[in-house]
């Protein structure tokens, strides 16, 4: 009797997982499941939908005939209760669902605030396409809108309202945005190229109400006794993993479903993968979140392997992500940070905690006008680095920071004042091919 | 821009389109689909980036719109030796 499979989540651990399965097993059925009317989309490209870089149809990277290629059964459905022992996985409809191997890929979603007024239709997120198709349709009719938030979604929400609303106002709880990640001088970069963009910016401000009119959003008060006039108010404190399921079918469950190498959970014919996985980390010593579209790439590729009989074990990457802030591209890798963002619970989309498990390294660091290099130095090795503007450097940093290639010949001279950095580091990447 | 200037222009293309190739590193790419939507021809660049395999079709004209585009640093042009055996 060949192997049943049930996936649930249609994001890209998903898919990526149904294809390794598919490779390796080429009669065992196929059960995807998932809750997203719109199937599977690229969630990072959401940025440039919102901004009218891309068209609403280019969001989907595969044609139906890809799915049928890979002979997929897909459910559109919530996945309700699972019982391990009996191996079966009940949808909202009661139907049971029999599987051999599991895979939960359920994603995470957006932290939603507990303050007067965010019930209101006007006061959005921004998990999947029906949110974006929401913010548009709303931000074409405001004037004004107010974001919270931090990391790179509330980043992507205010480029996106800028294009369509007269005033978007952005409010930071501190000093600075994206504080545990960037640097003073990265954020103060981003938050001059937002402000010259006409984005009001409102520092140590932090939201008490939404204030509501005849139903509709029509302000924000913040705990400083501020009044906003707004439109709509967009919120990205953050992140959780969708574990509920998880965690009520008794599976070890920590932030995350907690998963070993193989990506297996605590029960043996269950895996785990993407944004709700909380996965071992060597580096860190610790089981870390990453909410990185290639990280879940790569458990849904391992998850896959193993749910049909491999043995694969998930070797975590150093995490990368490159990405705009505020129109300037940048490149995060490695460990960078540390301690909290007083603007986010947890983690955010696009993000990896390795980024802020930042111990013991020197910075060194070079600025031009637009672009701006800092490498976090440790004894033989980059541990980290944030590299804005120009990126020549990186896929050069990519390689000394993820292969953690000995940087001993130029460390003191990394390190000495006003050093050329970029040239320094490309000659020394060319010459350790 | 001289005639001179333009002729060497249009050599330097025509040489890229016999011996290079846009080559992308899936590890970068998220699908987010703009080297497709911007691809004069409708290459489905997005599909070489998640194979991982370079834009080896004979009707891309090596503009290098997509690398341009790609806001992650996914596309790069690659020399290609094609009478390499």
């Amino acid at each position: 009797m060949p192997t049943r499979y049930c996936i649930v989540g249609q994001g890209v651990a998903g898919i990526a997982a149904a294809q390794a399965i598919r490779a390796a097993d080429a009669a065992g059925p196929i059960t995807l499941i998932s809750d997203d009317p719109h199937g599977y989309y690229s969630r990072p490209g959401l940025a440039y939908y919102l901004t009218g870089e891309i068209q609403r149809g280019h969001l989907f990277p595969w044609r139906e005939q890809e799915f049928q290629q890979l002979g997929l059964h897909r459910v559109l459905g919530r996945a309700i209760s699972l019982n391990p022992a009996e191996h079966r996985l009940w949808l909202a409809n009661n139907v049971p669902l029999v599987y051999d191997r599991l895979l939960l890929a359920t994603g995470a979603s957006a932290v939603r605030p507990t303050l007067p007024g965010s019930d209101l239709p006007q006061v959005i997120k921004l998990d999947n396409l029906a949110d974006a198709d929401q913010m548009l349709a709303l931000a074409r009719r405001a004037q004004s809108a107010v974001v919270v938030g931090g990391g790179i979604t509330a980043l992507e929400i205010v480029e996106g309202l800028r294009q369509h609303c007269r005033r978007v106002h952005y409010l930071l709880r501190g000093q600075r945005y994206w504080s545990n990640v960037l640097d003073e001088a990265e954020a103060r970069l981003v938050m001059q190229r937002l402000a010259a963009e006409g984005v009001r910016i409102h520092t140590h401000s932090e939201l008490a109400a939404i204030e509501a009119k005849r139903g509709r959003v029509a302000a924000v008060l913040t705990t400083a006794g501020q009044r906003i006039a707004c439109d709509l108010v967009a919120i990205a404190i953050g992140v959780a993993p969708r574990a509920e399921l998880a965690q009520a079918a008794g599976l070890a469950v920590a932030r995350g479903i907690l998963v070993d190498e193989t990506l297996r959970t605590s029960d043996p014919d269950i895996f785990a993968a993407g944004d709700v996985a909380q996965v071992f980390d060597p580096r860190a010593g610790k089981a870390l979140l990453d909410t990185l579209w290639n990280s879940a790439r790569s458990h849904g590729h391992t998850a896959g392997q193993n749910m049909a009989g491999g043995a694969l074990r998930y070797v975590k990457p150093m995490p990368l992500n490159v990405t705009r802030l505020a129109g300037i591209t940048t490149t995060i890798i490695g460990a960078v940070g540390a301690g909290r963002d007083a603007d986010l619970i947890g983690i955010a989309r696009g993000d990896s905690e390795l980024w802020r498990e930042l111990g013991q390294a020197l910075v060194a660091e070079e600025e031009h006008e637009v672009n701006r290099l800092r490498l976090l130095v440790g004894l033989t090795t980059l541990v980290g680095a944030v590299l804005m503007g120009d990126q020549r450097l990186s896929r050069p940093l990519q390689r000394l920071i993820g292969e953690q290639i000995d940087i001993t010949p130029i460390r003191s001279q990394l390190l000495t004042p006003d050093a050329p950095l970029a040239s320094l580091l490309t000659r020394f990447a060319e010459g350790v091919r | 821009m001289t005639l001179r200037d333009l002729l060497q222009r249009d050599r330097d293309r025509r040489t890229a389109l016999v011996t290079g190739q846009v080559t992308p590193e899936a590890g970068r790419c998220v699908q987010c689909g703009i080297c497709t939507y911007y691809c004069p021809i409708n290459i489905d660049v997005r599909r070489h980036a998640w194979l991982g395999q370079p834009v080896q079709e004979s009707h891309c004209l090596t503009c290098g719109e997509c690398i341009a585009r790609c806001p992650r640093g996914v596309l790069r042009f690659e020399r290609i030796e094609l009478f390499v055996p």
